[in-house]
């Protein structure tokens, strides 16, 4: 069974009659167990809403998506997944450890669980020692792994990211990838990951889908073959420039179709 | 592939720098000592002083008038005539110091006890009333503001009359409420609840509003319900917005109960003594000013309280702080 399985998905914004904009047309895509699946494309492409269709914060206009075999609304309601922004979304009020905490405390953890759970996760973004720092004492990559921490906290099966990375520098971002790799190698978490970064989704992926927009359509899902784990020296290797020039591709002749 | 090279050494390594400029145990950054409270006194200080070369100042050039001299005149005795005599300089304008302090401890009445003792009394009358409409403001602000904050319906027909409700000036409402209420303290705290409950409405529904919308969607992949989201989300990112409210309606209250004992011919509040002295105005401006400078010393009493309250409860916030 698909941890996701999504079918015939169109989104249409706006009420007919007025004007329309299709973000999503004709959306078919299986997502297994343990993939990291990265959703690649230009702006207004709509992958950052094919994400939030998946997390049922918003719905389709038609078709079906299934989270675990169950309707995306009911998943949600099951809390089977975390979800990581762009911007790490840190409630200021609380330290470190209580904005991990936050899920287990809506889930009605008890407070020995929340805080057992809470360090461990904090070792797994190698954030330990910081349990009592507030969001504003940290760094941005290091907030926004507190974030990853948080969207882990519960152990949900599938984690969704919506361009984590984006607003932190390249550094940084090559520093946190590699570290996404190793949290999903040890807690064989299925990832969806939204992005426009192409050495990114290469370096991460899977399965790397490649959308076009206006309307948004999956327009190739090019699989990456390099092996694992990944490091630094795949950021070198041939293939890997390969598969980065396979995507551009890709992505160009989404366009080209329009044009 | 060497053990160093694996994507988890390789992110301890270099994460290790950014660890080492926030220093190994990131201390927590010094407090902002011109936010402390001491030095806030300070500065009331300094200007309080600066306030009182100016006054005193222009006394010297542009008022009446007065003599320097001992009690029996024996060590020196002579009169300062101003240079430049201005009518809003006048001792009737702007009395001097001396003597408004001087009211203080002057007996308010011929063989009463002294103006700070009459002052002191009207002033717990005064602020007991304002401390309940104060209360019952905010509390129906709060009500007010988180039902607006839930249904845009209610709050597109609602809304209007809350502000409506503000062009009344009080000095016409403040009669009624005594009729129904009879003259008494809960229509003076009620005049003061009047005044205070708009900028609790309106800062909470903006406050309610506040908070980033993927917060709201973070806690919506929670399953969390409204009114878990409300408590742990929406309420804390409100707090900077409702203190901004408190504050003026601390200041708000003290104002509406003194203008809700006017008509209401209650004799202990700060209302009644300020329409004593404003009838001896003419003659003895000193007395009004000495009881302004009182009734202005209970607003900022109240104010510093909510300050105090707000810098324990948003200790960890850095949003809004200014």
């Amino acid at each position: 069974m698909s941890v996701v399985s999504i079918s015939s998905v169109n989104k249409i914004f706006g009420k007919p009659g007025e004007n329309q904009t299709i973000a999503l047309k004709d959306i078919d895509l299986q997502i297994e167990q343990g993939e990291f699946i990265s959703l690649i494309g230009p702006s207004g492409c709509g992958k950052s809403t094919l994400l939030r269709i998946i997390g049922d914060l918003i719905s389709p206009t038609n078709g079906t998506v299934l989270v675990n075999g169950k309707p995306a609304p009911q998943a949600r309601e099951n809390r089977e997944y975390g979800i990581v922004f762009q911007a790490p979304v840190l409630f200021d009020w609380r330290s470190v450890e209580k904005n991990v905490q936050l899920p287990l405390e809506i889930m009605g953890k008890s407070p020995h669980e929340r805080t057992a759970r809470a360090n461990e996760m904090l070792e797994l973004v190698e954030l330990n020692g910081f349990q009592k720092h507030y969001p504003y004492q940290l760094s941005g990559g290091m907030q926004q792994r507190v974030s990853i921490a948080r969207a882990l906290s519960f152990n949900p099966p599938l984690l969704l990211m919506d361009e984590p990375f984006g607003a932190l520098d390249e550094i940084t971002r090559e520093r946190l990838n590699a570290e996404l790799l190793d949290i999903w190698s040890r807690t064989k978490t299925t990832i969806v990951f939204v992005t426009h970064s192409i050495p990114e989704a290469v370096f991460l992926s899977t399965r790397v889908v490649v959308m076009s927009a206006r309307p948004g359509r999956i327009t190739q899902i090019i699989p990456i073959d390099l092996p694992q784990p990944r490091s630094g020296e795949t950021r070198e290797s041939p293939r890997y420039y390969e598969l980065i020039t396979q995507v551009r591709e890709g992505l160009r002749g989404g366009e080209g179709m329009k044009e | 592939m060497t053990e160093s090279t694996l994507p988890g050494a390789l992110v301890k390594n270099t994460e290790d720098d950014v660890m080492d400029t926030l220093g190994a145990d990131v201390s927590v950054p010094p407090p902002d000592r011109s936010r402390s409270l001491g030095m806030m006194l300070l500065r009331f200080a300094l200007v309080f002083v600066f306030v009182i070369v100016l006054w005193e100042g222009l006394k010297f050039i542009g008022g009446t008038p007065w003599r320097f001299s001992t009690n029996d005149g024996a060590l020196f005795n002579f009169t300062w005539f101003p240079p430049f005599p201005m009518k809003f300089a006048s001792d009737l304008n702007m009395p001097h110091l001396w003597d408004i302090f001087g009211a203080f401890i002057q007996p308010a009445q011929r063989n009463g006890p002294p103006l700070i003792q009459v002052l002191a009394q009207a002033a717990v009358v005064t602020m007991q009333a304002a401390l309940a409409g104060f209360v019952i403001g905010t509390l129906l602000g709060l009500l007010l503001g988180t039902i607006f904050a839930h249904s845009p319906l209610l709050e597109r027909a609602l809304v209007p009359y809350v502000v409506a409700s503000q062009t009344i000036p009080i000095l016409a409402i403040a009669p009624m409420v005594v009729v129904w209420l009879k003259a008494g303290w809960w229509s003076v705290a009620l005049l003061a609840a009047y005044l205070c409950f708009f900028p609790v409405t309106i800062n909470t529904l903006r406050g309610l509003r506040s908070p980033d919308p993927r917060a709201i969607e973070l806690m919506k992949s929670y399953a969390a319900s409204r009114w878990t989201t409300l408590w742990k989300v929406r309420y804390p990112s409100a707090l900077p917005y409702i203190f901004t409210a408190l504050k003026i309606a601390a200041t708000t209250a003290i104002v509406g109960a003194i203008i809700g004992e006017l008509p209401s011919g209650l004799g202990e509040g700060l209302g009644r003594v300020i329409l004593n002295f404003n009838s001896e105005y003419a003659i003895r401006p000193h007395k009004l000013w000495a009881t302004i400078l009182f009734t202005a010393l209970v607003g900022i009493l109240f104010f510093v309280t909510v300050i105090l309250v707000e810098r324990v409860m948003t200790r960890n916030m850095r949003k809004l702080e200014s």
